[in-house]
């Protein structure tokens, strides 16, 4: 394994950490929850391969679901996610395409791409965990509540910790 | 058969896709079938080690407040046992039936780890099979009815807490001795319904629902919750019927987990009469 996988195998620790013990208590309104651990799998390298990407997927979903008693609810959306990544990431391309080896990170990629990349994934994301979880549409205005109120609050951590996060900027 | 290979290996990704999310599927639907021992939830031992350091320090914010409790309960128990003894002294019973006066045996548990605004939630205890916990037991609290163990490793067990869109539980109106159902609907982790209630009954805005005992899973009369709104819709045959709970599902930080020692006898003997109708 080669010192970036290191590194990703420390975060991964770390996002599924976070998310038990610290975000899983902190619900806003009773509705709006914050899944940070989407943002592991949107900020793997670029031009990792998809079938990998969507058993790292299901792993990371998999764990969370151990922790929300959840069994294969997280996994089933991660891994959704995991699948459309690279589809996205190609229907995005800026011109020229990217770096090889470059990450999806804001630093590199600037707010109103990295906006693009993750709003409709989180999106997604959520959209499929909370309509699963409710088993149906019989609540589907407070479902969407809890969609949007989670969609905000994901979104506003993870743009907040591209912006805390050491700059791994190196040219 | 090379075309056909060739034909997977070039949609593996949307093969590997497809395999995992029906994988997960299958988890969910066999995750929401009721009573189970499985390895893979919170009832698992570093999982639950993990939750419980995470509960056990938001429980120093509200120490006091369980101190409280607790001590009220003290006193109410204290209270009851008082009466209890005043009862044997002058008791006109001449038959006492021993199996039946410790027909229901308790077993305290701390709560490891507790959710409230999910649509099923669930909370993990500190208590296992090693001190006789197994799926389909009840657990109460100093206020009222929690939920059903639903699944137990070694020492630690998950209950379906009240708060599940699965869960119901068979509760009568007091007062009235009325039969009906309690089910969350998955909005306020302080409201729960009562569904089944007929129209000719007449249930009162304060009236305390409490358990029927008809399952042998909850003793009978453990409170529920307290009557807050009663709405009778037109070409209905229930009344809409919303009951505050006794328990502050936020708050929860010890349950008793009550085996029935009398239910498997109950059991059979209902399988016997009615036969196998599952």
């Amino acid at each position: 394994m080669n010192r970036s996988g290191v590194i990703q195998f420390i975060l991964f620790f770390l996002y599924v950490l976070v998310q038990v013990l610290v975000l899983r208590n902190l619900v806003l309104f009773n509705s709006a929850f914050c899944f940070l651990y989407i943002a592991f799998i949107l900020l793997l390298p670029i031009e990792l391969n998809s079938l990998i990407l969507m058993v790292i997927g299901f792993v990371i979903g998999f764990t969370i679901d151990i922790f929300y008693d959840s069994m294969g609810l997280h996994a089933f959306a991660t891994v959704l996610v995991a699948y459309l990544r690279n589809y996205w990431l190609a229907t995005i391309t800026p011109q020229g395409g990217y770096d090889s080896s470059s990450s999806s990170s804001l630093t590199v990629n600037g707010l109103q791409w990295f906006l693009v990349y993750t709003l409709p994934l989180v999106f997604i994301h959520h959209l499929v965990l909370f309509f699963v979880e409710a088993s149906g549409f019989t609540l589907f205005w407070y479902t969407m509540l809890k969609v949007v109120g989670s969609l905000l609050f994901t979104m506003s951590v993870i743009i907040l910790l591209q912006y805390l996060s050491p700059q791994r900027r190196r040219s | 058969m090379e075309r056909l290979l060739n034909f997977i290996y070039e949609y593996r990704a949307f093969f590997t896709f497809l395999f995992l999310e029906l994988l997960c599927a299958w988890l969910i639907i066999e995750n929401n079938q009721y009573q189970s021992t499985k390895y893979f939830n919170s009832s698992n031992r570093l999982a639950a080690n993990i939750l419980g350091f995470s509960q056990g320090t938001r429980e120093y914010f509200s120490l006091r407040t369980i101190n409280e409790n607790l001590a009220f309960e003290n006193a109410r128990l204290r209270t009851e046992l008082e009466k209890r003894n005043q009862l044997i002294g002058d008791s006109i019973r001449t038959h006492i039936d021993s199996a039946r006066i410790n027909q229901f045996e308790y077993v305290s548990a701390k709560v490891v780890a507790n959710s409230t605004n999910l649509y099923k939630n669930f909370i993990t205890i500190n208590k296992g099979s090693a001190d006789g916990i197994a799926p389909g037991m009840a657990a109460v609290s100093d206020a009222g009815a929690v939920g059903k163990v639903k699944s137990v490793s070694e020492h630690y067990a998950v209950l379906i807490s009240l708060l599940n869109v699965d869960e119901q539980v068979s509760s009568v109106i007091k007062r009235t001795n009325q039969l009906g159902s309690v089910r969350w609907d998955g909005l306020n982790m302080r409201y729960s319904n009562l569904l089944f209630i007929p129209r000719h009954a007449q249930p009162v805005i304060g009236d305390s629902v409490v358990t029927s005992g008809f399952n042998a899973v909850f003793p009978e009369g453990i409170l529920v919750g307290i009557i807050r709104e009663v709405n009778l819709k037109e070409e209905t045959p229930f009344w809409d019927i919303k009951i505050e709970l006794s328990q502050d599902f936020g708050r929860l930080a010890f349950v008793e987990v009550v085996k029935s020692r009398l239910k498997s006898e109950k059991d059979s003997l209902e399988h016997i009469t009615m036969g196998d109708t599952k």
